[in-house]
């Protein structure tokens, strides 16, 4: 297994891509949290935000580049026929896809964090300014008070489990393109057709299968009780889609010709 | 002569020779698309997964009112209307006026229950007026709801207007009544031409505006109304997206020095709750009111006299848009982007030289065949769609034909300019991922960002107006009036830019990333 680690670090570390989306993971993340942060304010009347959400809302929109890292891991060896190297020096097959989902984790996990720290300290700073208020018993909570604990820590498992959910589903489709359409299809596809079905149970339902959806409720921290599923109960339904696109991956690959 | 003739002729064949070879080009652009069996079937999967998503959110939505749902009046537009107001009247025949003095104008608005309410049936009502409550002088085809109308009122917060047909409103001056400063109100009838008057003393008058009223009969009503909709609130979801509560709002107006000109019968005015809502016992709920004391007339209304802006719309039946515009945005990357891979791209650029003819070729092939298949799926989903709607007891604010055929093709034209928008995106980046990526952050992604997430409402429209999702406009088939307050947000399905402005930004955009990849493809080694 460590060697398998090594070569997947090494292929990965030295495509010329990896740097640059991992970067623009972290700066997509935190410019589109500023500019969500800077958009809200707070009147006399109370606050209708949810300060946690808000000062990671940037997540949305970072998590397709953790996608990307992900699909071209396994899909850019599909399209350069370096696939069939990489399986005639490591036969193993699912040794391979688990150090890949290994080396993936590991830099989403490393970027995620960072952007995830930065995102609620500078949407922290700009909600402050724009009249949320600090102090006992208010919405505005320390980074280190539970719920934005919870929802900072929940954010970084968040985008290291679409990672792995795009690394299943590229590995079972193995063209980049169809990949990276399928996951994007699956996360924000999915993630709005609640909003589009009138009957309230329909709409529960599909809130609770789409990944993006019940994965976020772990940023949450304001009107819990009024979320479909809980924070936890949320990232494990994405963490279900994740297994379930590894597995089928995973298999694909034993199963196929590559 | 003969000299020019021999000049002409190689410019005329070289011409003729330059559209055949177009042409050629495209022939070959859609022969590619045709042989490769994967992008065939994904367009027919993404129209049939357009039009499935559709259906499946059609049937989810139903509507009941124990028994027949009541029918909703339909103006003289065509539009679904809210015909709701408390109307004294008399008769008139032919030509004639009505001219009154406001001299107070209140009202009461119903404030949100307080969470978590202190005894159960609390209701906190407070006096007020909502920004549109309105009381004057009216002149109406007949009592039946939904007939031609013009009026001249005295609103709650935009001053005198002058309303013809329940989507037609013209400013007069602004400001409110009082018993210092009264309005006097006029409400000339000439024909088929109604005028409306205001002054603030009776003797100088101004006015306001003109209604034509088409096929106004001879006999008419006339009289004082006074009716206020309800008190609108839109809260963010907690989950993203908005949602709209109206709550009970009442107006009461004063008149007095009441003059009527023309052929009106004698006797007594008649009140009319005009399209009342009843409750099961019979009973009017919310009911206006009307007192009568020496030439004071007081008349207190509910409800609104405006078009309906709110409902399942036709293109409420397109959301399953979005996942068939991510598979159209796949294929037409893929159409270049696999060129590039398998090195077909020399051989296309061998046989059409001229790189910028044969890009352009390959974005109209790509760019025909996804309206094609758009434009089958969008009426497919709109007219089945429809159907079921109906089916499950939705009333459908009905729209033109016009309108109609306006939201399908537009559908299709949204879906073709995204086609070609990722197709220049594609050569320009030469990479599928890379290309998928950026078409989807630059149209879908604003999208949901702008209709389902916890976005506030300003930002979310400038979404609307400065992305290439600019062109989702296209699709909103209900226009926000000015004069009606309603959920005017991306997420209540009304964007800011009128619809064939948001689909040109979108155009604009794909002609513009067209333009820079005809520009690289040019400038660099294939």
């Amino acid at each position: 297994m460590r060697r398998h680690l090594q070569a997947e670090w090494t292929k990965l570390r030295t495509v010329a891509g990896t740097g640059w989306l991992l970067l623009g993971l972290v700066a997509l993340t935190v410019a589109v949290s500023v500019v969500a942060a800077a958009a809200v304010s707070c009147t006399s009347a109370g606050c209708a935000y949810d300060p946690a959400k808000i000062s990671l809302f940037g997540v949305q929109v970072g998590q397709a580049m953790a996608a990307i890292l992900a699909v071209l891991a396994i899909s850019g060896e599909y399209s350069t026929g370096m696939i069939r190297t990489t399986l005639v020096a490591m036969p193993r097959r699912a040794t391979v896809l688990a150090a890949k989902a290994a080396v993936v984790t590991g830099l989403t996990l490393a970027a995620g964090t960072v952007a995830v720290l930065a995102s609620l300290l500078v949407g922290r700073r700009i909600l402050l300014e724009n009249g949320f208020t600090r102090g006992p018993g208010t919405l505005m909570l320390s980074l280190f008070e539970g719920p934005m604990l919870r929802a900072a820590f929940g954010s970084v498992l968040y985008l290291a489990l679409i990672a792995l959910l795009s690394l299943g589903i590229a590995a079972a489709v193995r063209d980049s393109a169809t990949a990276i359409g399928v996951v994007l299809g699956l996360l924000y596809v999915l993630s709005i057709l609640p909003f589009m079905i009138a009957d309230p149970g329909w709409q529960k339902l599909l809130w609770q299968l789409s990944p993006m959806n019940a994965g976020l409720a772990i940023q949450a921290t304001t009107h819990l009780s009024t979320l479909p599923l809980s924070p936890w109960a949320g990232l494990g339904v994405l963490a279900l889609w994740s297994a379930a696109a590894l597995l089928g991956g995973g298999l694909s690959l034993r199963l196929r010709d590559a | 002569m003969s000299d020019r003739r021999r000049g002409d002729a190689p410019g005329l064949s070289t011409t003729v020779a330059h559209r055949s070879g177009f042409a050629r080009l495209l022939r070959a652009e859609w022969t590619k698309f045709r042989t490769v069996r994967g992008w065939v079937l994904a367009m027919a999967a993404a129209a049939l997964v357009t039009v499935l998503l559709g259906l499946l959110s059609a049937s989810g939505s139903h509507t009941s009112c124990g028994g027949a749902c009541p029918a909703v009046p339909v103006g003289p537009g065509g539009e679904a209307v809210e015909d709701k107001f408390y109307f004294v009247h008399r008769p008139l025949n032919g030509d004639g006026s009505i001219t009154v003095r406001v001299t107070s104008m209140t009202g009461q608005i119903r404030l949100p229950d307080l969470t978590p309410t202190p005894t159960p049936g609390t209701r906190r009502v407070v006096s007020g007026l909502v920004p549109w409550a309105k009381a004057g002088v009216m002149i109406k085809e007949s009592m039946k709801q939904g007939s031609t109308y013009a009026a001249v009122m005295v609103t709650g917060a935009h001053g005198v207007r002058m309303q013809h047909d329940f989507t037609q409103d013209v400013a007069g001056r602004p400001g409110g009544v009082s018993q210092r400063s009264p309005r006097w109100l006029r409400l000339t009838r000439s024909g088929e031409d109604l005028t409306g008057y205001e002054s603030t003393d009776g003797r100088q008058w101004t006015r306001v505006g003109t209604a034509h009223l088409a096929g106004l009969p001879d006999a008419v009503q006339v009289g004082l109304f006074a009716a206020s909709p309800g008190d609108l609130t839109v809260t963010p979801g907690d989950f993203g997206g908005s949602s709209a509560a109206s709550r009970f709002a009442e107006a009461t107006a004063v008149f007095d020095q009441v003059s009527l000109e023309g052929s009106v019968a004698d006797g007594v005015w008649r009140p009319d709750d005009v399209g009342v809502t009843l409750d099961p016992d019979g009973s009017a709920h919310h009911p206006g009111g009307f007192k009568e004391s020496g030439d004071t007339y007081t008349v207190a209304g509910v409800g609104d006299i405006a078009p309906l802006s709110d409902g399942p719309q036709i293109e409420n039946t397109l959301t399953g848009l979005l996942t068939g515009l991510i598979v159209v945005i796949v294929v037409a990357v893929m159409f270049i982007t696999t060129e590039y891979r398998r090195g077909l791209i020399r051989t296309t650029l061998l046989a059409g030289p001229r790189r910028g003819r044969t890009l352009v070729a390959k974005a109209l092939a790509i760019g025909a065949v996804t309206f094609v298949t758009g434009l089958a799926a969008a009426t497919a989903a709109v007219t089945l769609g429809k159907g079921i709607l109906v089916a499950n007891g939705n009333y459908v604010l009905p729209v033109a034909p016009f309108t109609e055929l306006r939201v399908i093709a537009g559908t299709a034209a949204l879906l073709a300019a995204a086609a070609v928008l990722a197709l220049a995106v594609g050569t320009l980046f030469r990479r599928s991922v890379a290309a998928v990526i950026t078409a989807i952050v630059l149209i879908v992604v604003p999208y949901i960002l702008a209709t389902a997430s916890v976005l506030p409402a300003g930002a979310a429209q400038w979404l609307m107006r400065l992305t290439p999702a600019a062109g989702f406009a296209i699709q909103q088939s209900i226009p926000a009036y000015a004069h009606v307050l309603g959920n005017y947000t991306p997420s209540g399905g009304y964007y800011p830019l009128a619809p064939w402005a948001g689909l040109a930004v979108l155009c604009g955009y794909a002609v513009l990333a067209l333009g820079l990849a005809v520009f690289q493809l040019r400038r660099r080694d294939a």
